[in-house]
């Protein structure tokens, strides 16, 4: 239950003046209509109804843009789809943020944001953005002007032109590159920069550390991603994203990590390693807090600090989207297409297509899934000492990916996907996966079911008065 | 070895060294002349029936009745070894170094006991003893460049330093206890 | 701002041979870690010499957080000086208040009841337990594993809870005085610590699960630091350290107080790896794992006295009777040093009385004192990351270091 501060007559107030004066009114004026609205809640019934439509136009959106509307009209559709990138792109951070602490909480029993806007503290990412802009502009002395102002610039950019090529959904991409991955990997190469730029440019030897271990965390781990990508890039035999989801829209066994068992075990190394390039536990130490205080951005604060947080969870973001249209399927259910197509062509034969046999929230269920699985990691796994990644990455994750690369092409050569073989061992992965899914699904179900209330309290009531 | 069975044999073996011997304390203790006592240490540690191995504690005192300080060697046999039986017997000992007050001086025993590095720092530090020999006498709890030996009893506290006040009028006025 | 420097002697210089390296030309780097740190558990600054990742040095600097409470005990009275003795280590208070206590009663001769003596026991054991639980935390939190601190805090808020009742606060207690207890038990606290005490026991098992055995864990911490037995013996570390060594010593066996020779318990020390299956692969005796693990049994221990105390509190009273309304003690002519063995180590006062109701000298021997002076002498060729590995497992407590 939120308290609100009551402003009483006579309190001291800031004076302003100018430009200040109009935002502070302004301020001012917002607080006096917004506080009576949220203090009584009468607007949960507009917000649910609201929530409600939205999910509607959504769904019907789905159905619709699953085909290629607006080619006619190449500026109209270039707009749209620039604003709802840099809508979703704004987005996924503040989301982010917010269930990595609840998700931080609920693992470490206790319950995460609460008290920020009242429902489980959801506006606790915006209150956060807010606080940030409005904090000191604060530069060390010594630091260099340019690139340390330039450094969250150069951290953020290359991650979000990374949508420029990520597809949603066949036809929801902003440009079909044939190098589409290739582009994408490069964008999120760009951050090493940013890292790089951060740390020297702050004037600080612990910084310069921090800096330094994430250029050759990031660096070393490329490789085995991208040997590691090779994998379905061979299989599908194109660089296009798009092609690549679209060759997996057969359901549960067409999906590419249930081609090959290489292709099964490329697809965890691809995600090890993307945790590494994404600096998430158990990689951070770059950012190790307990031995570099904040690594590469300890003297960032306020908006800047926030923008190189803002890049990691977008990176985050396009990691994951990268394995879910690679290994998993994209945004194709689990349910073949051609199921799909007995239902006709209405709109609202579209839309049920959309939503149940494959479309962007597939894509964006699978990929929150696997950011889960990140932030799960980071709260469950100490951190790697630097010359340990730099080991695994070298002598464990490098000559796996060089293995399974091999494997893989002979893999294909001997083994097409139309022998009987090659079926069975598809079917075989494709039980295992569903296995381990259903697993994790029992598991945590079991788990809710058996949650006990802790002992919390356990002698409060011995205390004289209690 | 009891306590008497130990003072008994440092007075053989170190016949001029040993200046006092305390049973009747509540922790017993011998006084040891300074200049003797890097040997007697040694003589402690090394000798097969002793192994007093641990230093446990370098207190230092201010005896301002005698115009001399002092420092109490708390020493104890502790096993060395991996897994090695708890001994039936511990033996603890303790020893007592006088020193004039004007030079203050005590040969460390930090070859002897690396332990004895930080303590004789601190007995340094705080009641101005020097260790002679002494690997690197500086101060440990204070600040490099402090003035004056907090612990002795004459000591004057400081009005300011570095422009924070030390201490108030009325605490300078007002007797102690 | 000011050039930081090593100021030690060059004989403690490591002599370390680069090799080979060309034409590249490496410098040393000087950087300093604390006082303000997350991982130096308070206010300590190291001041590190590297080579890259490596340290060739490290010299330790402490005072920062020095109150001179040595100064203070002689102006107050023995009971008046226990709150003082609370905020030394103010992790393990109710230890630090036993040691004293125990170390002005064997100098006035004072003889304390066995109600107050099976207290003193329960409440320094269950300190024990919390003291371990924030060292447990606090070392997977500098490992980089957020989790587990959380569960110990949440276990350590019960015995909190059982302290806040027993005494009324929950960090600075001051409720093991000299004679006895200030206060004695509420209703039904008895029952309240054995569910405790039953609550608890799995806990520590779901620790080693979580922490203790995980693989990253284990390769940040074995093999680092390792501190041989005799080394330790010389250095004069204490408890856990010492016992990490696997030097079999323990001061409530080898010299007990408080009626420790009545509780029959175990001291667990460190073990090699690959041994047997409960320690693993690549664990040196006297390496930071050990240091750490042996607090994790020491923790089952104290859960064993606990329980036996329990059973076998006697009734009577908490204080030796005299003490409930006048606590003034006349120390004699004399003098006592006396050591316990607090969760950081062994924890030494010594009193020196001059026939009045103040003591002439009240020295503190912090075991985290000593413990933190073999810092330099390991820290010597491991990586930056291993340097709070070190420290976190000697687990130092500054104001036990600095008093």
């Amino acid at each position: 239950m939120t308290r609100f501060w009551t402003p009483w007559e006579g309190r001291p107030r800031p004076h302003y003046s100018g430009l200040s004066a109009l935002l502070a009114g302004l301020g001012r004026g917002v607080y006096r209509v917004a506080a009576p609205v949220v203090r009584h809640r009468w607007f949960a019934a507009p917000v649910f109804f609201g929530v409600v439509v939205l999910g509607v136009v959504f769904v019907w959106l789905c159905g619709l843009f699953n085909e290629a509307v607006l080619a006619d009209y190449p500026v109209l559709r270039d707009l749209l789809v620039v604003t709802g990138l840099a809508i979703f792109v704004s987005l996924v951070p503040v989301f982010c943020i917010w269930w990595e602490r609840k998700v931080a909480g609920r693992m470490q029993s206790r319950c995460g944001v609460m008290r920020v806007g009242g429902w489980h503290g959801w506006a606790q990412s915006p209150a956060d953005g807010i606080k940030c802009l409005t904090k000191e502009d604060l530069v060390p002395d010594d630091a260099d002007p340019v690139l340390f102002r330039l450094a969250p610039y150069f951290a953020l950019t290359p991650v979000v032109v990374a949508f420029v090529a990520l597809p949603f959904g066949t036809y929801w991409v902003f440009r079909h590159l044939e190098v589409g991955l290739i582009f994408v990997l490069g964008m999120l190469g760009v951050e090493v920069v940013a890292v790089i730029m951060a740390g020297w440019a702050s004037a600080s030897k612990w910084t310069v550390f921090g800096a330094m271990r994430e250029a050759c965390q990031m660096v070393s781990y490329e490789i085995p991603l991208g040997i590691a990508l090779l994998l379905p890039v061979m299989t599908v035999g194109t660089l296009n994203l798009a092609e690549i989801g679209n060759a997996q829209a057969g359901g549960w066994h067409t999906w590419l990590v249930f081609r090959s068992p290489f292709l099964f075990v490329a697809a965890l190394v691809y995600f090890i390693t993307s945790l590494a390039s994404c600096k998430r536990a158990p990689f951070d130490l770059p950012e190790g807090e307990s031995e570099l205080v904040g690594g590469y951005h300890t003297e960032y604060s306020g908006m800047r600090w926030a923008l190189f947080f803002f890049a990691e969870y977008v990176a985050m973001f396009v990691v994951s989207a990268l394995a879910v249209i690679l290994f998993f399927g994209g945004w194709n259910s689990v349910l073949p297409d051609r199921w799909g197509e007995v239902l006709g062509d209405g709109y609202l034969a579209r839309a049920v297509r959309g939503v149940v046999f494959g479309g962007p929230l597939w894509f964006l269920v699978k990929s929150f899934l696997l950011i889960y699985v990140q932030m799960w990691l980071r709260w469950t796994l100490p951190r790697i000492r630097i010359d340990q990644v730099l080991y695994a990455c070298v002598q464990v994750m490098l000559p796996l990916a060089m293995v399974l690369l091999l494997g893989h092409t002979l893999w294909e050569l001997w083994l097409p996907p139309e022998l009987i073989a090659a079926r069975v061992v598809n079917v075989i992965l494709a039980v295992i996966g569903a296995g381990l899914l259903l697993a994790a699904l029992a598991v945590i179900i079991r788990s809710r079911l058996n949650a006990r209330r802790l002992v919390g309290y356990l002698a409060v009531d011995l205390l004289p008065g209690a | 070895m009891t306590f008497e069975q130990i003072a008994s044999l440092l007075r053989e073996r170190f016949a001029g060294a040993v200046e006092e011997v305390v049973p009747q304390a509540t922790r017993p203790y011998v006084t040891v002349a300074a200049e003797r006592w890097p040997e007697v240490a040694r003589f402690l540690r090394d000798e097969p029936r002793l192994k007093l191995n641990f230093l446990r504690c370098v207190s230092s005192l201010d005896l301002l009745a005698e115009d001399s300080l002092a420092a109490v060697y708390d020493l104890a046999t502790v096993p060395d070894a991996e897994a090695e039986e708890v001994l039936s017997c511990p033996h603890t000992f303790a020893v007592r170094v006088v020193t004039d007050r004007a030079a203050a001086h005590i040969p460390s025993v930090a070859g002897v006991w690396p332990a004895a590095d930080w303590h004789e720092r601190e007995a340094f530090d705080l009641m101005g003893i020097v260790f002679d020999g002494h690997p690197d006498l500086r101060r440990i709890l204070c600040p490099e460049d402090w003035v004056g030996h907090p612990l002795r009893k004459d000591y004057e506290f400081p009005v300011e330093y570095h422009g924070i006040p030390g201490t108030t009028e009325h605490e300078l006025n007002s007797p102690r206890h | 701002m000011t050039e930081i420097s090593l100021q030690s002697q060059p004989d403690l210089l490591v002599d370390y041979d680069r090799g080979e390296q060309g034409d590249v030309d490496t410098e040393e780097l000087l950087i300093n870690m604390g006082p303000q740190h997350p991982s130096t558990h308070g206010v300590l600054r190291i001041v590190l010499r590297c080579d890259g990742e490596m340290v060739l040095e490290a010299v330790p600097h402490i005072g920062y957080l020095h109150r001179c409470a040595e100064k203070i005990g002689e102006s107050l009275q023995p009971f008046q000086f226990i709150p003082y003795t609370d905020r030394m280590d103010y992790v393990a208070g109710m230890n630090q208040n036993q040691g004293f206590a125990l170390a002005v009663e064997k100098l006035a001769g004072i003889a304390v009841p066995p109600r107050a003596q099976y207290l003193r026991v329960i409440f320094g054991e269950l300190n024990r337990i919390a003291s371990h639980l924030v060292s447990f935390g606090t070392y997977g939190l500098d490992m980089g594993a957020f989790t587990p601190f959380l569960y110990a805090f949440r276990e350590r808020e019960m015995v909190l809870d059982l302290f806040e009742a027993a005494c009324g606060a929950r960090l600075t207690y001051s409720y093991l005085t000299v004679g006895g207890t200030t206060h004695d038990l509420p209703e039904g606290w008895v029952d309240r610590c054995l569910e405790f005490c039953d609550y608890f026991e799995p806990k520590i098992d779901e620790y080693n699960d979580l922490l203790s055995f995980n693989h990253i864990f284990v390769k940040r911490t074995a093999g680092v630091g390792v501190v041989s037995a005799g080394d330790a013996v010389r250095w004069g570390l204490s408890g856990p350290c010492l016992r990490g060594s696997g030097v079999r010593w323990d001061l409530r066996k080898a010299l007990p107080y408080d009626g420790y020779e009545r509780f029959d318990f175990d001291i667990p020390i460190g073990r090699p790896g690959g041994s047997d299956r409960t320690v693993p692969h690549g664990v040196v005796v006297g390496d930071s794992w050990c240091r750490y693990f042996v607090r994790m049994e020491e923790m089952k221990q104290s859960l064993r006295i606990v329980r036996q105390a329990l059973r076998d509190l006697p009734g009577g009273d908490h204080i030796v009777p005299k003490f409930k309304k006048n606590k003034t003690v006349k120390l004699p002519d004399d003098e006592v040093y006396l050591e316990v063995d607090n969760p950081r180590g062994q924890v030494g006062f010594y009193v020196r009385g001059d026939g009045s109701a103040i003591p002439a000298r009240v020295k503190a021997r912090g075991g985290s004192f000593c413990n933190l002076s073999i810092t330099s002498h390991v820290v010597r060729g491991c990586l930056i990351a291993d340097v709070p590995a070190i420290i976190g497992s000697i687990d130092v407590v500054m104001g036990e270091v600095d008093r």
